[in-house]
């Protein structure tokens, strides 16, 4: 009897969860839609949907074909694929290292691409799919090297952590340095490479990073749920069968190659990848979901602050410089949170 | 014992000699070079006031404050480590990695935007109160929760919020031609403008700062064995700790408020003295105000000779040097203490 009745509430908790996945990503799927199709139609021209449509399978007046294809569109693709890189790679270093603070743009894995993409640009004056490569190459290099000094053992979570602030640190000056001493030096680009921008984004950038991208999505999608039994502490993961050291090489691989390919074409987006994995995470009650809403939180933000930062203001800040502003309001609400529950961080 | 204590005693004389001739050697190697270099030679004869060459008097006269300042500035920025490190107990805290630096630079930055204010005292309080302000926020959300501040949620507390201050910063510049001209440079953290109207301000706050903490110096020593023991040796506790932060905060708050925020400068040299001569503050704090009066002329002069023709801002070195030493002190530490 209460055998049959333990199973059913169990199944009924299972449903429950399903239910509220579906609910959360259908709703989120539809937010980021809508959202991009502001972003396709306001700007310096306001388009209706209608016209934005017409342009893009027609094409229309000289000025019109330029903003919509040639500028729009381009942020539009990669707004969504670097939001959504950004996105799902933050939770991914968020649950390997379980640490809600500890996501790839605080603790240096992209300021290593970012560096390598300057060195790129700036210095050797190469673009494109190169600096692409090179970016994502020294992303994983660098991410060795941390992995490396922070060794095995005990502390491995929370030395890579220190290690990786402190590379952060150490490339950040490195980049102050390329773009003082690069000739193309202003503002604008500076702050592309510290805080992550879409206005130069090329439409020439979106098949190789949709393509890196996809691969390495798959690829995190399918350790999730190793990742997600991970949570529970090595013991019991080991006890349950996971292969701990290979789900955490495969994770932080395709974390990395994520956010490196994003980086190599935006720079460091600021706080996506920071915020997104905390807010699905608490909508999911860490449900299955995660990673995937994790992503799509990150495309409405990115998105957001594209939007906020075009038309509200009368300056054009990177969206970066808005996304990154996000972060101190987070940082509060963590901060009044968990003094209640006294939670751990 | 006696014979152990004078070999203590010669090892910090001999110490203190060879930090007092690198800092003397640095004084003129800082006035020598540069865009154009200048023989030591001249030096010597502009000091003796031998020279007639007008050229290199002037060219000296201009490059003395900088050297001044740095070393002022290298000093408060060390001491200021010194106390972080002694408060928190935590070989890591830094007013870059804690992101104090860059609560000042919020300050200072809002004060330029949008009350206009140039002058240095000014700025000087604003950035006081910035950075007491994100010290205060930094260590509350890294002590919440068990364990109290351990390094790991320091650093991320100090990380995550240089993020957010920064591209609040950011915001605020951008539109502003004019504030964005004054501050992009002093954003990355220079000496390079710094004439005798700085080093008049920085001094007596320098002065100020560095002879409350050595007086504070034997209570933090006693506060190294834990609050109960502390307590027991006729501490007070709480007076102490706030009386240090506040000396900690005031030397960088003003360093930042003049130079930009320069890093890792209180977290390499309190270490190193730390190796050396033991966990003693009464001696740890003015070795390492020598030491970092020392680090900053030094990586100033290797400023101006990397970037030659022009120059590389002095934050952009410490930086570059420190950073490996930060990850050198995290490798080292064991496991149970991160």
């Amino acid at each position: 009897m209460t055998l049959v009745n333990t199973e059913q509430k169990i199944k009924r908790i299972y449903a429950l969860e399903k239910r509220r996945t579906f609910i959360c990503v259908g709703l989120f799927v539809v937010i980021a839609l809508a959202l991009g199709v502001v972003l396709m139609c306001l700007g310096n021209t306001n388009y209706t949907p209608a016209q934005v449509l017409d342009i893009l399978i027609h094409g229309g007046s000289k000025a019109a074909v330029y903003a919509v294809r040639t500028i729009r569109l381009p942020k539009l693709l990669i707004g969504a694929i670097s939001g959504f890189s950004f996105g799902v790679s933050g939770y991914t270093f968020q649950s390997l290292l379980k640490n809600p603070l500890a996501s790839p743009d605080i603790i240096g894995v992209t300021a290593g691409s970012s560096a390598a993409a300057v060195f790129c640009i700036l210095i050797l004056g190469i673009s494109g799919p190169v600096s692409s490569v090179f970016a994502v190459a020294a992303g994983l290099l660098v991410t060795g090297l941390i992995l490396l000094i922070s060794g095995r053992g005990k502390a491995f979570g929370g030395r890579m952590i220190l290690i990786g602030i402190g590379f952060q640190a150490l490339l950040n000056a490195l980049i102050s340095w390329m773009l003082l001493v690069g000739s193309e030096y202003d503002v604008g680009t500076a702050l592309r490479w510290l805080r992550g921008s879409l206005n130069m984004v090329r439409m020439s950038d979106v098949p190789v990073t949709f393509a890196v991208s996809v691969i390495a999505c798959t690829l995190l999608f399918i350790c999730n749920k190793n990742l997600r039994i991970m949570q529970l502490g090595d013991e019991y993961a080991t006890a349950l069968g996971v292969p701990i050291g290979l789900t955490r090489v495969c994770c932080l691989v395709c974390g990395l190659i994520l956010s490196a390919t994003s980086t190599a074409v935006t720079g460091p987006i600021a706080s996506v990848a920071f915020l997104s994995g905390p807010i699905a995470g608490r909508l999911l009650k860490g449900g299955k979901g995660t990673m995937a809403l994790s992503g799509l939180v990150g495309v409405i933000l990115v998105y957001g602050a594209e939007i906020v930062s075009k038309n509200l203001f009368t300056t054009n800040y990177p969206v970066g410089v808005v996304t990154g502003l996000l972060g101190a309001p987070y940082l509060l609400f963590l901060l009044f949170n968990i003094n209640k529950k006294g939670d751990k961080i | 014992m006696s014979l152990q204590n004078r070999s203590e005693k010669n090892k910090l004389i001999l110490g203190l000699i060879i930090e007092v001739t690198l800092v003397i050697l640095g004084v003129f190697l800082s006035v020598s070079t540069g865009s154009k270099n200048i023989p030591l030679k001249d030096i010597a004869g502009f000091f003796m006031g031998t020279t007639d060459d007008a050229f290199w008097a002037a060219v000296i006269s201009a490059r003395i404050p900088r050297t001044v300042f740095g070393l002022l500035a290298g000093a408060s920025l060390s001491v200021s480590g010194a106390l972080m490190q002694s408060i928190t107990r935590n070989p890591i805290a830094d007013p870059g990695i804690l992101g104090v630096n860059m609560g000042a630079s919020l300050a200072v930055v809002i004060g330029m935007a949008f009350f206009h204010i140039s002058s240095g005292i000014k700025l000087i309080g604003l950035s006081f109160v910035g950075a007491l302000l994100t010290a205060a926020f930094v260590y509350g959300i890294a002590s919440v929760g068990y364990k109290g501040a351990s390094s790991i949620k320091l650093a991320l507390a100090g990380a995550a919020v240089s993020t957010a201050l920064g591209a609040l910063v950011n915001t605020i510049m951008l539109p502003d031609s004019q504030v964005m001209k004054e501050f992009r440079f002093w954003q990355v953290g220079s000496i390079g403008g710094a004439g005798w109207e700085d080093v008049k301000l920085l001094l007596p706050f320098f002065g100020v700062a560095f002879i409350a903490s050595l007086c504070l110096a034997s209570p933090l020593n006693a506060l190294s064995l834990g609050d109960e023991m502390a307590v027991s040796l006729g501490v007070k506790v709480t007076r102490t700790k706030l009386l240090a932060a506040l000396c900690g905060v005031l030397l960088c708050a003003s360093v930042t408020a003049l130079a930009g925020p320069i890093g890792f400068v209180g977290l390499m040299l309190p270490h190193i003295i730390r190796q050396l001569f033991g966990n003693d503050l009464r001696i740890i704090l003015p070795m390492s105000a020598i030491g970092g009066a020392g680090l900053l002329t030094y990586s100033d002069i290797l400023g101006r000779i990397l970037g030659r023709p022009g120059e590389l801002e002095v934050g952009i070195i410490t930086a570059i040097l420190g950073a490996p030493v930060f990850i050198w002190i995290v490798w080292k530490t064991k496991a149970k203490s991160i």
